[in-house]
């Protein structure tokens, strides 16, 4: 029977996917005056995006496409954050851009592009959707970290950003090959239908299926697939690691989630157990060489990689409770995240990274209320209450716990507790050590105003989390 | 009285918003000092409420609130408080009074933060203390490390780092245990409130499990031996204030721990294992004693006096399982846990009145070392006077707060064993050598240098705040009953709780 595709479930992919297009035109046309009104027009891109999608977040759901798209509410919310996120960090990044003489149109063609690709990922309910909403992103991202030109470090990073994100893919997709070879689907509502059926060979399934988690496990930055992670965050310009660090991981989670849970999930006792290995090794490597950093922006993505494991959690427990959990702290960290690379951007100034944690030193005497701030983040990072980030650990943990494993629960926390050295001497650098510099900061009045509104939201939603986990646990009830 | 208001928030939310104001103030205002004492003052007057309107006769919850939080999890704001709570809370604020006015001329530098740190962490102990939702007590006691982790670093000693980073990281060693523990009995009650936990039935392998889990966090901020070690290092470190507010009030926080998890959740198990926290326990008090005894830094000196003491606390709660062991009626128990009370409460009095006179001579010597010192009677008569005071009380001497206590504890040990009334009595010597001989060497004597004989006597904000300290341990030490009398029903409570098996 033939179907009328709803072509309004995709409706704001399609708006972006025209404005990207249009963008695209103006940079083209304006060339190197460009910049300016290609970031207003990627702002308000962003912003009716959202609006679309909220205008349709009341409205009934479905697949469409032929099944290989959907809109439900899980990716209503994770679409909507990460417009919200991108508006934020293109905010942030316009001033860090600007000094570095890299404030070019093509950057927010990039973003869009790469937003598009995000959001194609949140909705994919295919193999081939997934891939192509993957490979849109990365792409974009691959030359974002390139832009700096003349920077070799930064050269270097693209090069190992695509050169591991590229074998990533490949993994990703044998894995998937293999898993269409069992089930002989390429869709997900197909393929969870034959693994419930049952009947197929389970040790081929799981050879699949060891493939497709290293694909995820790659794009999350989960150990042992880090390895990329510290050098291009260190390497790409800290707006770039602004961008990669926030809204990508959400995508990456909703493709973890679409793979594992709506497409693989009642094969769960053959992935639980590799999970879990990613997941304690993640959390354990990453926070212990966190210790080890000097520089602001590694021990970030050293945080980043035990972030990833602590999602892990969430997701390894295979029930719904487990599933909010993931997606709470999975929304959390990019928030986190996100106040974190831009303190770090906010305390940059002309041809000056303040990306070294000496940099930050009597902080709170030259300025109180971003070492404030900052402390708030670093805090909730830590996991420490009454912050958000405490909130998010505890919903992981205590999902793990309802399942009774106790010994993954028990290296969750004490490697939250050796997190917390490195989050602390963040703090005593900031409020117990003397400045050795006076300069004034130069970010624009938007940018921190942004900034105090988004440590300010960590601390609001560390004292009321019960909304924003209710909207997480309403999507898997 | 209304029995809707709300007077356990008011008297959490008031310092802590008072304190926020304070910050935002800035350092430049010059009412962060009387606006901080205006809001300790209030806390104080309020907190007086909860005795003046307690009823003694139950062991029941008072001044509850109950409102829903987080209620995807079922977690609530649930407030409440027992025998066991009220004295403490009321400890609570009158300390931060003390410390606002101790910190009054002394502290120049970001006077508002440091203020502000104090008011905020105020109020976070009291809802330690009030909170009865398991999720709630554990955002509390946890997010009070914050301010205390700042004090120390900022406004602290040459090795302040070290200290308040081995002190925050000690402490949430200890507590991420805890919150393991209240996940798994969340997952077996069902609830997160605390007087849900007393009743589930824990298998034995369950509770033991639990108990170490509840001993790891509890101990380490009690501290008990061997997992005292930051006390030391945070107390000589942090300013005056900080140090009162560790020893006043942080310390106490381990012993109720104790009294509102570990003995009525986990009975069974806290009964297999009550030899190893009395031999803890016994531990601390002879050996930390004799450890205490070859200190050269008076505050070091304090805190292991500190630990010591926290031991009769800790001996007090567990002796009561073998007293029933020995006598079926069980009447030392009673004392046991009473005297454990008076003793948390009565210390933390006396550390803080310690502290304070090391703080009075620090502020005008910057030093520590007792050898520094000698004849500080002939320069400063009235204090020598306060110092002699508290010395005698931190040694037990009957008539002050601190022997009341110790003596119950005690008495109530002989109905148990005679090593362990032997051994926890030792005390009675060692004590008294090694807060004496300090007074000795400090206070009598010739005078020792120029800068002694420089020295100028307490002022009257110092000696207010010495006197006030001294006219309550006297109080209680002369006239125990009206603190014992509010804890009564809520010990015969906590008494039926641990000797009825929950396997």
């Amino acid at each position: 029977m033939f179907e009328v595709t709803n072509m309004a479930f995709a409706l704001p992919e399609m708006f972006m996917l025209a404005m990207a297009c249009v963008i695209l035109l103006v940079v083209a046309f304006l060339g190197k005056t460009a910049a300016g009104p290609a970031y207003v027009l990627s702002q308000l891109t962003l912003a009716i995006t959202m609006v679309l999608i909220y205008q349709s977040m009341g409205e009934v759901g479905g697949l469409t496409f032929d099944g290989t798209y959907i809109k439900d509410i899980f990716s209503d919310i994770l679409k909507m954050t990460i417009c919200a996120l991108n508006i934020v960090v293109l905010t942030y990044s316009t001033s860090y851009l600007k000094a570095r003489g890299l404030f070019q149109g093509e950057y927010y063609v990039l973003a869009i592009f790469s937003t598009l690709g995000m959001m194609i990922m949140v909705s994919a309910y295919h193999f081939l959707t997934l891939y192509l909403g993957l490979e849109l992103m990365s792409l974009c991202l691959y030359a974002m970290v390139a832009m700096h030109r003349d920077s070799a470090v930064a050269t270097e990073a693209a090069m190992k950003y695509f050169i591991l994100g590229a074998i990533a893919s490949g993994m990703l997709l044998y894995g998937m090959s293999i898993i269409y070879g069992v089930t002989g689907s390429l869709a997900l509502t197909t393929i969870a239908d034959t693994i419930q059926a049952g009947g197929i060979d389970n040790t081929v399934l799981s050879f699949g299926l060891v493939f497709l988690i290293i694909g995820i496990g790659f794009k999350l930055g989960a150990v042992p697939f880090h390895m990329w992670l510290p050098d291009v965050y260190h390497g790409a310009p800290t707006a770039v690691t602004l961008f990669i660090a926030t809204a990508p991981k959400i995508a990456a989670f909703a493709m973890a989630m679409r793979l594992l849970v709506d497409g693989l999930g009642d094969a769960h006792e053959y992935w639980q157990g590799m999970v879990i290995m990613l997941s304690v090794l993640s959390m354990i490597i990453g926070n212990v060489v966190a210790i080890a950093q000097t520089n602001l922006k590694r021990m970030l993505a050293y945080s980043t990689i035990s972030h990833i494991g602590f999602i892990l959690l969430g997701i390894l427990s295979g029930s719904q409770e487990g599933y909010a959990a993931a997606m709470f702290y999975a929304l959390v960290y990019s928030l986190m995240s996100l106040g974190g690379f831009g303190m770090i951007i906010l305390m940059s100034r002309n041809g000056f990274e303040a990306d070294n944690i000496n940099d930050f030193k009597g902080l709170s005497g030259r300025n109180p209320w971003y070492a404030l701030m900052m402390l708030i983040l670093m805090f909730s990072m830590a996991g420490i209450p009454p912050l958000v980030g405490f909130y998010a650990k505890l919903t992981v943990i205590k999902s793990v716990v309802d399942i009774n494993l106790m010994s993954v629960a028990v290296v969750a926390v004490v490697m939250s507790v050796i997190g917390a050295y490195y989050y602390l001497r963040i703090i005593k650098v900031m409020y117990f050590d003397k400045a050795i510099q006076h300069e004034e900061l130069q970010a624009p009045v938007d940018m921190r105003v942004m900034f105090s509104v988004n440590a300010l939201t960590v601390f609001a939603l560390g004292i009321f989390p019960g909304s924003l986990l209710a909207l997480c646990t309403s999507v898997f009830s | 009285m209304i029995t809707n208001f709300p007077l356990l928030s008011l008297i959490i939310w008031l310092p802590i918003i008072g304190g926020v104001a304070v910050l935002i103030n800035g350092d430049d205002n010059p009412w962060a000092r009387p606006l901080s004492l205006l809001v300790s003052l209030l806390t104080l007057v309020l907190s007086i409420g909860l005795y003046t309107g307690f009823d003694n006769t139950t062991y029941q919850m008072q001044f509850v609130e109950h409102t829903s939080w987080i209620s995807t999890f079922n977690i609530n704001y649930y407030l409440g408080i027992d025998g066991f709570s009220m004295p403490l809370i009321i400890l609570t604020a009158f300390s931060t009074v003390i410390v606002v006015v101790a910190g009054w001329q002394v502290i120049e530098q970001r006077v508002s933060q440091y203020m502000a740190s104090f008011l905020i962490m105020s109020g976070l102990m009291i809802a330690v203390f009030a909170a009865l939702d398991a999720i709630l007590f554990y955002v509390f006691f946890e997010a009070m490390l914050i301010p205390l982790f700042l004090v120390i670093g900022i406004w602290g000693g040459p090795n302040r780092v070290y200290a308040t980073i081995k002190f925050f990281l000690y402490t949430l060693f200890g507590s991420v245990f805890l919150l393991l523990a209240l996940l798994y009995l969340h997952h077996v009650a069902g609830s997160f409130s605390i007087l849900d936990f007393h009743d589930v039935a824990l298998s034995m392998q369950e509770q033991f499990w639990l108990f170490l889990a509840f001993l790891i966090a509890f101990a380490v901020k009690v501290p008990m031996w061997p997992v005292h070690t930051w006390l030391p290092d945070a107390h000589v470190e942090a300013p005056t204030g900080g140090s009162v507010i560790l020893a006043a009030i942080t310390l106490k926080i381990g012993g109720y721990g104790l009294i509102r998890f570990a003995l009525p959740i986990t009975p069974d198990a806290s009964l297999a294992l009550d030899w190893l926290v009395i031999g803890l326990s016994l531990t601390a008090v002879v050996y930390i004693g004799l450890v205490a005894l070859v200190q050269t830094d008076m505050k070091k000196l304090i805190a292991y006096s500190s630990i010591a003491h926290m031991g009769f606390v800790t001996l007090g709660l567990f002796i009561v399982f073998r007293i029933f062991a020995n006598s079926a009626t069980g009447s030392g128990a009673v004392l046991a846990v009473e005297g454990a009370m008076v003793q948390m409460i009565s210390h933390g009095f006396i550390a803080a009145a310690m502290f304070l006179c090391v703080g009075v001579l620090y502020d005008r010597m910057h030093t520590r070392e007792i050898s520094a010192y000698g004849g500080v009677a002939n320069t400063m008569p009235t204090f020598a006077g306060f110092a002699v005071f508290f010395a005698m009380a931190n040694a037990g001497l009957p008539g002050t707060s601190g022997f009341v206590g110790e003596f119950m504890v005690i008495l109530a040990a002989f109905q148990a064993n005679f090593w362990f009334a032997f051994l926890a009595a030792t005390t009675l010597i060692l004590g008294a050598a090694y807060s004496l001989w300090m007074v000795k060497r400090v206070i009598f004597g010739e005078v020792a240098n120029e800068n002694v004989a420089k020295l100028e006597d307490i002022n009257r904000r110092e000696f207010w705040m010495l006197a006030s300290l001294a006219i309550i341990i006297l109080a209680i030490g002369l006239w125990p009953a009206p603190l014992t009398e509010v804890m009564h029903a809520s010990v015969e409570h906590l008494l039926t709780q641990v000797s009825q098996s929950k396997i």
